[in-house]
């Protein structure tokens, strides 16, 4: 008998059936992954499951859990099974925990609760499962409220939390989406290394964690289940033409062939920028080119001070000093104050589409503002035929010159902000994490338009992204940042092959592989970025670095030249990464 | 979606039109007028004879036409009233969340002041320093009323002036003028449609609560608020002068009351997925 058999479970809201007659089934101790884009119904299975879906959700099916039917079930039974039973790990863990509560009495009352100890000795074993969870300080932390943790730290005690009562079954339903990679790397390790006999049901849009961590999956699309089995199987040899896709779509940060670097002349230049905002500082003397035809890409975690680049690049934030200079001109002040044919030149793509896109203004509306701006001569009717054919190019038909945001999907919205960016025709546009939000397939296409709009107009591309996968296929050359600071800037090709800088080969090993033969390699690095606030003396990256030497925390390493890198570490000769 | 596929929409505007149908074409049909006494009819009970539908009054004059003429005037009140606090609390409020910084907080430092002061006290004293006018009520509830709107359309445009589509539109090169009539006002719309609609009531509560005190409008002249006053006093022997205004005015209020729910909900809907 499985521990988990769920057949034939459908949600219907309304007319709109969400999970349609889907089969999920988990043994004793084994893990599980399932995956889909957004809308397949990963996460509304799981709910169902769970019995946590909104009261105008109809469900019908069979969810057995140990043998015990979970559908339909009152609420005592489904409290007695959830918790105890089947620990459950959402994907934000700022909205799971209670912040007018500590920790450690989250995690005391729930072994209280169901009557797996008593008052006295609840803290004790509290403290003993965040030490396990890695929460530096357990006995401390234990009085600390959800805010005083960061975000990678709420998460394991939302683990600790699903755990302490031992449960046979833990459910994580995107565990590390909201979470950095290298933070990401130590969760899904915590999670594995955690659970000994504890079976895992891993809902996730990522192939890569699919691969690293789970025995099993099911691909999920609308609502069906389209392929299920062992994962190694179902990588070598998917039977669907969807999981085909998938896994064609997913990116993998350890192959791929770099695009043939440019040479064309400078267009944009920025150097020594420094910003701040109060006494923090983002942005600690960083430069940067961009050539004719180039995209370059600027990597780094939350905090690296990446968007604030562009940002000052773009006169939305001020700098303390250093220069940008575009076409040969210097560009100063607020964007306010840049004359239109700046304006024109540089634009801007956000990550999320929705929010960027009036929503009280049609599509056609949206894309045409710019040319009654810049254009204001235009006729109607030339500007209704410009608009229509930006909107053919970047992948829409007519169909949705009427609609508002709110009607489109999220790549139909990036699609529409990438065509009001595009339809001036400017040379430099600037992407802000804008495919971060997309699916797989979806975000293939947003990239092919990109290449194929760089190789028809010479459109120079600054590409801002956390995922260095993406960033592999699309990227000339590549600038990593750490707390403000220069990391590393070099070619696509030398730095995904050859970093010359320890912190850019963590980011590397820390991308799950959307491969499950490809060996795994254990989380590099420990710990979380430092606060911007006090930043650590000497090499920034210092108190994470497995090479760091005595040099390194006294010392505050230059940019410089090596072998057509720009690297910031002492050691860049001498280390083999 | 059509705005009329909302039923609480439908439902409540209809019987406010209805009502206002009612009000001007009623006294215009009757056969009574508002003034004329009849002292053979003191008092007398709801009948059609005489067309005395909803009674008469102690002095003999027919109920039916003076509650309509009290509708006329508390719709009338109600409608300048909240017209007086939109214009001025639009206004001001657009003015403070745009412009921002030192302006912005001296703007609402005054409303803060404004707030402090005890509102009917300042009705009061504006009606006694006054000859007591009838468009003076509109325009003192109207100041009033004011407040609450500025407070509403500046968070809600300092909001809209952080968004990323306003914060695109400044990479385009749009201009203040563009940025302000083309993505804030639009989007300013909903809130305040829907805040309109709920001060109508809290202005016919205070233009009620003046003509109850005897400050409000002036015999012959009525309103629904004096009429519930005048009922209060023969509610022992002619039970139909409190109970049908105070129905009256308890329906209007409501059908304000969801008529601003259902607004909020249809922009709700209309522009969040």
């Amino acid at each position: 008998m499985s521990l988990l058999d769920v057949s034939g479970l459908t949600v219907r809201y309304g007319d709109d059936t969400v999970v349609d007659g889907v089969d999920i089934f988990v043994e004793r101790g084994e893990s599980v992954g399932i995956v889909g884009e957004s809308g397949s119904g990963k996460s509304q299975s799981v709910l169902a499951i769970l019995g946590l879906l909104p009261g105008s959700a109809r469900v019908a099916g069979s969810v057995e859990f140990d043998g015990q039917q979970l559908l339909g079930a009152d609420i005592d039974t489904l409290n007695q099974v959830r918790a105890r039973r089947i620990g459950v790990v959402f994907q934000d863990p700022a909205q799971a925990l209670n912040p007018y509560v500590r920790i450690g009495t989250q995690l005391a009352q729930v072994l209280i609760s169901h009557g797996l100890a008593g008052k006295a000795d609840a803290p004790a074993r509290v403290i003993d499962m965040l030490d396990k969870v890695g929460l530096p300080d357990a006995a401390s932390q234990y009085r600390a409220y959800p805010h005083q943790l960061s975000g990678g730290m709420r998460q394991r005690v939302m683990i600790a939390s699903a755990l302490i009562a031992e449960p046979d079954l833990l459910i994580a339903d995107e565990p590390t989406t909201a979470l950095d990679v290298t933070v990401q790397a130590q969760i899904l390790e915590l999670l594995e290394d955690i659970r000994d006999n504890t079976a895992l049901l891993l809902i996730t849009h990522d192939l890569g964690i699919v691969a690293g961590y789970c025995e099993h999956m099911i691909v999920l699309e609308q609502g069906r289940v389209v392929d299920a089995g062992q994962t190694t199987s179902l990588f070598a040899a998917p039977r669907h033409a969807h999981t085909r896709s998938l896994i064609a779509a997913a990116p993998r940060v350890d192959r791929g062939e770099a695009p043939i670097a440019v040479a064309g002349k400078t267009r944009l230049s920025v150097s020594d920028a420094v910003i701040d905002y109060g006494n923090l500082r983002a942005v600690n003397e960083v430069g940067l080119t961009v050539r004719e035809s180039e995209t370059v890409a600027v990597v780094g975690e939350s905090g690296s001070g990446k968007s604030s680049l562009v940002r000052a690049v773009l006169g939305l934030v001020p700098m303390v000093s250093g220069r940008v200079v575009y076409a040969g001109e210097p560009l100063t002040g607020p964007v306010e104050r840049r004359s239109l044919a700046v304006r024109r030149d540089l634009q801007l793509v956000y990550q999320d589409p929705v929010g960027a896109l009036d929503p009280q203004m049609r599509v056609r509306d949206i894309v045409a503002e710019p040319l009654l701006i810049h254009a204001p001569r235009l006729g109607a009717a030339e500007r209704r035929r410009r608009v229509a054919a930006m909107l053919d190019l970047v992948g829409l038909g007519e169909a949705l010159l009427h609609r508002f945001p709110h009607e489109l999907s999220g790549g139909q919205a990036q699609r529409v902000a990438i065509g009001r960016a595009l339809i001036l025709d400017p040379s430099v546009l600037i992407c802000d994490e804008a495919v971060a939000a997309l699916d797989g397939t979806v975000r293939d296409q947003v990239l092919e338009l990109l290449r194929d709009v760089q190789r028809e107009t010479g459109l120079s591309i600054i590409f801002i992204s956390h995922d260095l996968a993406v960033v592999r296929s699309i990227s000339h050359r590549v600038l990593v940042m750490y707390m403000g600071r220069l990391v590393e800037l070099a070619g696509n090709a030398s730095l995904f092959s050859s970093p010359r800088h320890p912190y850019t080969r963590a980011l590397l090993d820390a991308v799950p592989v959307p491969d499950p033969v490809a060996v795994r390699k254990p989380p590099p690095l420990r710990g979380e970025v430092p606060s911007l606030l006090h930043p650590p003396a000497g090499c920034v990256f210092h108190p994470r670095c497995r090479y760091a030497e005595a040099r390194c925390s006294a010392e505050r390493p230059k940019v410089r030249d090596v072998e057509g890198t720009r690297v910031a570490c002492h050691l860049a000769e001498r280390l083999a990464l | 979606m059509s705005i009329m596929a909302n039923r609480t929409i439908t439902i409540s505007l209809g019987i406010l039109l209805g009502i206002a149908a009612i009000a001007l074409l009623g006294p215009w049909v009757s056969p009574n007028d508002y003034t004329s006494t009849n002292f053979d009819r003191l008092l007398s009970s709801p009948s059609f004879k005489g067309l005395h539908l909803f009674g008469t009054d102690d002095l003999g004059r027919d109920q039916f036409v003076r509650t309509m003429l009290g509708v006329r005037v508390t719709l009338l009140v109600a409608i300048v009233a909240s017209l007086v606090s939109l214009i001025i609390g639009v206004a001001y409020g657009a003015i403070a969340g745009l412009v921002g910084g030192r302006v912005d907080a001296v703007m609402m430092r005054m409303v803060d002041t404004l707030y402090a002061l005890p509102f009917i006290f300042f009705v009061i004293l504006l009606m006694v320093a006054f000859e007591r006018n009838f468009l003076l009520i509109f325009v003192a509830i109207g100041a009033v009323n004011w407040l609450d709107m500025a407070r509403i359309v500046r968070g809600q445009t300092l909001s809209l002036r952080e968004r990323e589509f306003v914060e695109a539109a400044r990479l385009g090169g749009a201009g203040m003028l563009r940025i302000v009539t083309r993505h804030i006002a639009p989007n300013l719309v909903g809130i305040v449609v829907v805040y309109v609609t709920l001060t109508i009531p809290q202005a016919i509560l205070v233009e009620s609560f003046l003509s109850f005190l005897g400050l409000g409008v002036q015999e012959p002249q009525t309103s629904l608020g004096a009429l519930v006053d005048a009922g209060v006093n023969q509610m022992e022997r002619a039970s139909w002068m409190l109970l049908i205004p105070a129905t009256l005015l308890a329906v209007i209020l409501l059908c304000f009351n969801f008529l601003g729910d259902g607004l909020r909900d249809y922009f709700d809907a209309r522009h969040t997925s």
